[in-house]
């Protein structure tokens, strides 16, 4: 597949290809990161140095700070976190791991793609409205989302917010029925349950809540919707007085703020799995390959995969101990929360066995899967504290829960999607990616990372509150109570810079790898899944007549080595009966 | 890294020549084929119908619907979480009194006939349904000796088509009579359900309308049999879901307010 | 109290802790940090470890993550447990009736603090009265004889020793009640009341946050919470009953 070389450039654009599709969501979340990246270092920049004027802008308002903060969590979770590694990756490699040729439903993942960057667009252009965009963040709690007059961007920047999170929920589920079709209908013969890569368990695993929990949020969209332009009051208590005017003054209403907060982390916290689930399996997979060994309890990971989905959606209440949720339903949902501490340590305990005294190959993808379980070790770890609510009465919107959803959450998914894009460069371009960038751009973004995000809970500790456009300039005890953190908040935001800077290396090595990069050997990696059978190599794809004679048959579970007195042995899944000779390095 | 392929004896020596129709697009693993796919174990004739032969890409097209509908369900129940909620929510006046501002709203009567006439259009549709899969005709007219099967369907599908804009005609007269009683979208909690769930059902069906045009213009122009069939089935079991959606939210609206 | 040390002394980064269930709150939390700071160590350890060590056949036995993984559900449920119950110790109950009473309404972007005066009963408030402009920011109704005697402040100024119910409500938007030196937090949603209690010990000025995105004045919705000792704060609130006593 060569891109530059196509005469027909259009038909590309509007391809039923899975793989293109793949690639064009990859581009899509890249631009996405990229945006959101920068408003995020606009914000930690704001944080500390209140008073810098933005060149062109002019100096950054409240509305301002809190519109970024909007449209960074929403390109971050929705465009970056949701659809890399579930619609780019799930596209691009899930059809040829499990030895499909195609998805189930080619066009529905086309109309898919163009509503996703359609919505894309229309989240942009809430900036460019009069007003700006919503400042509600994008957890979007009524009645703040729900009355125009309760803030610059509440009105038409909402409604276009609503817009485009409804386009993607819309485009979500679309793509999750695509990927569970094509997992449960299309897998090749051999291709059991048990033998789909871990991979394929977690975008399974993920599309299944794709599909059960977006249709909620749309439905929550709808009411909010109505509350807005409609005159109802689902989310709008009566005499809810915003900005000195009644809301819907002489409509009788039994509106619940509360009511929004359910349907919304009902949908929102499965979302957070929907992240994170891919990057699991991979790791796992990669670990495996690596390390030359079989993954460690591998029907464990698979049932692990399942309840964390499972647990996924029976957890919400945990956004909403402090909300006004009865305290009783606090603590059933402190115990559920608590319960999926334990099928997450399993993910670790197999990864560390997995690992364990095997002398892995260091590759780029490697480290960053070891990053990964770094990651989401010291993410996780945080999880059960603010799982229990009287814990979490304290830490609640501070910065400690930042600290813990960007580690566990963001840096560990893209941790995955780096080791992700690292391992498949060959297949998108059949060529290798740099080794010495790579290595150069993990070590960065890992202390980059971690010097960002460590001290973020020193901070939440101390009590810093988010969403707060600066910490000068506060009167009260407030103010002194904030300006404690500002030491701390300037070291943080150097490590931003230095983290952000980090990247530099990647887009480096993309281009570099892209136009230079060595070609790229049949199985670079002696992976064992079936997206490096040899038909699918860019280089050296097979003549149809070689495939025809023997079609793709799966006989065994991914990651099988074995050693042997001269070496090692790789049994790929597609191998009948023969292993591959590793060379030793 | 050079690879060579070594025979050994861990695995035995297991092959199957399968007729593959695939012309060999080249990196494609050429596996998702007629004669193969589904994931089945080693076990290689054993395997139930649908992963293979000729209804697989009608199982595959009624799997998606499935899951579709199942994501539906998903925005009803949502839907409905939210009218218990605001059902048993209320709030205290000035004066310390809790006041809860649900009333019920009247059903209009009109509604039990709709419903009829909805459950009548399932009928229909099941027997066009069933009419696109009777095994003798099917032959036929796979066999190319006309299409007795399509156009016995036909009149079947122009019914439901029918039917269902009979129902949404019935749904608008029950807003009509709603409104002549001054009972409006914003009148009261329950009036805000009433019509959003009236609504939103109403819209379902329009798409479900679409989705039956779509499949009579589809029977006229598609000549593969198999594509006849899915359209028909997957209408079906749209449309049917639509009536068993209808039923739940129905009983809610007469019996739960 | 309690506890044989003072968690903040070995915790310096956290706010002083003023209120008479922070402590046991400082004291699990530490726990907590002790605890995933030596899982998280031991994880690293091992990661390290394994891939410094020289290369062994793989392990294929059940225990390697079974046994781990029981003892840190054990490990877990006990920390659940005990949190549980200091939770219910703080919310399950409500306050006792010889408790302070005060409502908190929030705003963009103030805080107000409502007294019910010498007859220790609110007043009625109706949201068309509200006028900040006119001194009635939450719209108490002048022909109710409730609320004539009601003081209506912008800082919180409270008793020490003495357990206060709160009862939280907002105007607006959704709001957060916080007070990081009384461990506590609490949303104040519209269209609800919401009744937290608490104990101040240690006399004092403390910040009250806004803990909730709430608008473009978020970050500048703060308040003071003065602790008084019971002497002075009974002063205090007798020359306020002055300027409203009818």
């Amino acid at each position: 597949m060569n891109l530059s070389k196509s005469p027909e450039k259009l038909r590309y654009l509007f391809t039923t290809d899975h793989r293109i599709i793949g690639i064009q969501y990859l581009i899509l979340a890249l631009t996405s990161v990229t945006i959101g990246t920068i408003l995020s270092l606009l914000m930690r920049i704001h944080l500390v140095w209140p008073d810098r004027i933005l060149p062109f802008y002019g100096p950054i308002l409240p509305e301002d700070y809190l519109a970024m903060v909007t449209i960074h969590g929403t390109i971050m979770l929705f465009f970056v976190l949701t659809t890399a590694p579930q619609s780019g990756f799930g596209n691009l490699i899930l059809p040829a791991q499990i030895g499909a040729r195609r998805m189930a439903f080619p066009v529905a993942n086309a109309i898919g793609f163009w509503l996703t960057a359609t919505a894309l667009l229309i989240l942009l252009s809430s900036t460019f409205v009069p007003r700006g965009s919503p400042i509600s963040g994008w957890t979007a709690y009524p009645p703040f989302s729900a009355v125009a007059s309760a803030g610059p961007g509440q009105g038409l920047g909402m409604d276009l917010w609503l817009a485009s999170i409804a386009l993607f929920a819309i485009a979500s589920s679309i793509g999750g029925i695509n990927t569970l079709v094509t997992i449960i209908k299309l897998r090749c013969k051999g291709m059991t349950w048990e033998r789909l890569p871990l991979t394929v368990w977690g975008w399974f695993t993920a599309a299944l809540l794709s599909v059960l929990a977006f249709s909620v949020l749309l439905a929550a969209l709808l009411l909010l919707f109505c509350d807005r332009h409609a005159g109802t009051s689902f989310f709008v208590p009566t005499g809810d007085i915003v900005n000195g005017a009644i809301h819907a003054a002489g409509h009788p209403g039994n509106g619940s703020p509360l009511l929004w907060l359910h349907l919304f982390w009902f949908f929102g916290h499965p979302e957070v799995y929907i992240a994170i689930l891919p990057g699991l399996g991979l790791t796992s997979m990669l670990l495996a390959n690596f390390s030359r060994r079989r993954v460690f309890a591998y029907r464990t990971m698979i049932v692990t995969t399942l309840l964390i989905g499972f647990l996924g959606i029976l957890l919400w209440g945990h956004h909403m101990f402090v909300a006004g949720l009865n305290p009783f339903a606090a603590s059933a949902f402190a115990v559920s929360t608590m319960a999926i501490a334990i099928p997450a340590s399993a993910k670790v305990l197999s990864w560390l066995a997995t690992v364990w005294r095997s002398r892995p190959h260091y590759t780029t993808p490697m480290l960053f899967s070891l990053g990964f379980v770094s990651l989401f070790i010291l993410g996780g770890l945080s999880g059960p504290i603010l799982a229990q609510p009287i814990l979490d009465e304290y830490l609640h919107n501070t910065f400690f829960v930042i600290a813990h959803f960007h580690l566990i959450m963001a840096l560990a998914a893209v941790f995955g999607l780096f080791a992700g894009t690292y391992y498949w460069f060959p297949l998108m371009t059949g060529r290798m990616m740099s080794e010495t960038l790579g290595r150069l751009h993990f070590w960065g973004t890992l202390l980059g990372a971690y010097a960002t995000f460590l001290p973020m809970h020193l901070t939440g500790l101390m009590g810093e509150p988010r969403h707060y456009a600066q910490l000068t300039g506060v009167s009260n005890a407030a103010g002194h109570l904030l300006a404690g953190t500002l030491p701390l908040n300037r070291f943080i935001t150097w490590s931003a810079i230095f983290l952000s800077t980090a990247q530099l290396f990647f887009f480096a090595n993309l281009l570099y790898s892209l136009f230079r990069g060595s070609p790229a050997p049949p199985n670079p990696w002696q992976a064992t899944t079936l997206e490096w059978h040899p038909a699918m190599h860019p280089n050296f794809p097979l003549e149809a007549s070689e495939i025809v004679e023997n079609p793709i048959a799966v006989y065994r579970q991914p990651c099988q080595y074995q050693p042997t007195p001269t070496g090692e042995l790789f049994l790929p899944q597609w191998s009948p009966d023969a292993t591959v000779d590793i060379k030793p390095e | 890294m050079p690879s060579t392929i070594t025979p050994t004896s861990t695995e035995p020596k297991r092959k199957n020549h399968v007729e593959d129709h695939d012309n060999g697009s080249g990196r494609r693993p050429p596996t998702d084929k007629r004669t193969g796919g589904g994931g089945e174990g080693d076990n290689y004739g054993d395997r139930s119908q649908g992963n293979h032969g000729p209804r697989e890409r009608l199982v595959r097209y009624r799997m998606g619907i499935f899951f579709a509908l199942a994501s539906d369900l998903m925005f009803f129940v949502a839907i409905v979480s939210s009218f218990f909620v605001s059902q048993s929510t209320g709030h205290f006046d000035a004066y310390n009194n809790y006041v809860n501002e649900w009333t019920v709203t009247t059903i209009p009567p009109i509604l039990w006939l709709n419903t009829a006439v909805l459950i009548l259009s399932s009928i229909t549709m099941e027997i066009a349904r069933r009419r696109m899969f009777h095994e003798v005709d099917v032959m036929d007219e796979w066999l190319g000796l006309g299409k007795p099967i399509t156009r016995r369907a036909i009149p079947w599908i122009a019914v439901t088509a029918v039917l269902g804009v009979v129902f949404l005609v019935g749904q608008w007269i029950a807003w009509e009579q709603l409104a002549m009683q001054h009972v409006f979208f914003l009148s009261n909690p329950s009036s805000h359900f009433f019509y959003l769930i009236t609504g939103v059902h109403g819209i379902h069906l329009i798409l479900g309308i679409f989705g039956l045009m779509a499949a009579l213009i589809g029977l006229y122009v598609s000549r593969s049999l198999e594509s006849r069939q899915i359209m028909v089935d997957c209408a079906s079991w749209y449309w049917h879901s639509m009536g068993v959606f209808w039923m739940f939210l129905f009983v809610l609206l007469v019996f739960f307010q | 109290m309690d506890f044989p040390f003072q968690a903040a002394s070995l915790l310096p980064l956290l706010p002083i802790d003023a209120s008479a269930h922070g402590p046991a709150i400082d004291h699990h939390l530490l726990l907590n940090i002790w605890v995933i700071l030596a899982l998280a160590a031991l994880a690293h350890l091992i990661l390290l470890i394994g891939l410094v060590a020289r290369r062994r056949p793989e392990a294929t036995s059940w225990r390697v993550e079974y046994l781990p993984l029981t003892a840190l559900a054990v490990l877990f449920a006990f920390l659940t447990i005990r949190a549980e119950r200091l939770w219910a110790e703080a919310r399950y109950t409500g306050a006792e009736p010889s408790a302070l009473q005060v409502q908190v309404t929030g705003e963009q972007f103030a805080w107000y603090f409502r007294y019910p005066g010498t007859d220790a009963i609110f007043g009625v408030t109706k949201p068309q009265l509200i006028d900040a402009g006119a001194g009635n920011p939450l719209g108490i109704d002048p022909n109710d004889s409730h609320g004539a005697d009601d003081l209506v402040t912008s800082e919180l100024v409270l008793p020490a020793d003495r357990q206060v119910d709160l009862r939280l409500n907002a105007l607006d938007v959704i709001h957060g009640f916080s007070v990081p030196e009384m461990r506590l937090k609490q949303n104040a949603v519209p269209g609800m009341t919401i009744h937290v209690h608490f104990t101040p010990k240690i006399p004092g000025t403390y910040a009250i946050l806004c803990t909730q995105v709430c608008g473009l004045g978020h970050y500048r919705m703060n308040a003071n919470l003065r602790v008084l000792p019971p002497d002075e704060f009974a002063a205090w609130l007798a020359a306020k009953q002055k300027t409203v006593q009818p």
